[in-house]
């Protein structure tokens, strides 16, 4: 299954919810302001490295631009997908669920 | 002139995933011309819309956090920026844009806009406010 969150780990519960209930194996997806989850300094980054042991996590480059978020800023071991890459994830996938 | 109220508008979210920083923005560079004593916070995610290197061409959406450089030239020259947010973000002052304002009383030299202050300053300072405004 994809797993879609694009809220702010530091201001909703989107993405402990999601990370509660994905199974081993799922890809989960970053986008708009999901992102945030990525920042490497940030207190959240041990839950995503934590999660990156049983699933892909992916993050959508776009919108780490448009936010100011730089490769080196990231945490290491992240994929970078484009809207491309976004597209092929739910086509890949056979059901996905939008953390909204 | 008329009584001036000491206003602080409160910015908590982050830029382009809702429309609330752009409108709040939109808010501040309007209520300037009225001549108040205004301030801004920036607490939570709301720090994230001064974070340096925006740009949004990949996602269809205007990249307003240019327009956070004109609040200087609209006298809105106190920007507070919660460190405690910005901490628990990974984020430090040098990740910000930098914002400045041009002090007349002092031959115009240029100075910064942001000061990063700790949440017990911020509250304190909200304290003593006549109108609070949050975005």
């Amino acid at each position: 299954m994809l797993h879609i969150v694009n809220k702010s780990p530091y201001s909703s519960d989107s993405l402990q919810t999601c990370l509660s209930m994905s199974l081993e194996g799922s890809d989960i997806l970053l986008i708009e302001d999901g992102v945030y989850a990525c920042l490497a300094k940030g207190s959240v980054a041990n839950k995503i490295t934590k999660l990156m042991s049983t699933c892909n996590v992916y993050v959508l480059t776009p919108d780490l631009r448009a936010r100011g978020i730089l490769d080196e800023e990231i945490i290491k071991g992240t994929s970078q997908v484009d809207y491309d890459g976004f597209v092929e994830l739910t086509s890949t996938n056979d059901r996905v669920q939008s953390w909204l | 002139m008329g009584t001036q109220k000491k206003m602080m508008y409160v910015n908590r979210r982050a830029p382009y995933g809702t429309i609330y920083s752009y409108e709040g923005l939109e808010v501040v560079l309007v209520g300037a011309a009225f001549d108040q004593d205004v301030s801004m916070a920036f607490i939570g995610d709301g720090v994230f819309q001064l974070k340096k290197g925006q740009d949004t061409s990949g996602i269809g959406m205007k990249n307003f956090s240019q327009a956070y450089r004109a609040l200087g030239d609209y006298d809105v020259s106190k920007l507070y920026v919660e460190s405690e947010s910005l901490s628990e973000r990974g984020l430090s002052v040098e990740d910000l844009m930098e914002l400045t304002w041009e002090d007349e009383d002092d031959d115009w030299n240029e100075k910064s806009s942001i000061m990063v202050v700790s949440r017990e300053e911020l509250s304190k300072l909200m304290d003593q406010q006549d109108v609070l405004l949050n975005f």
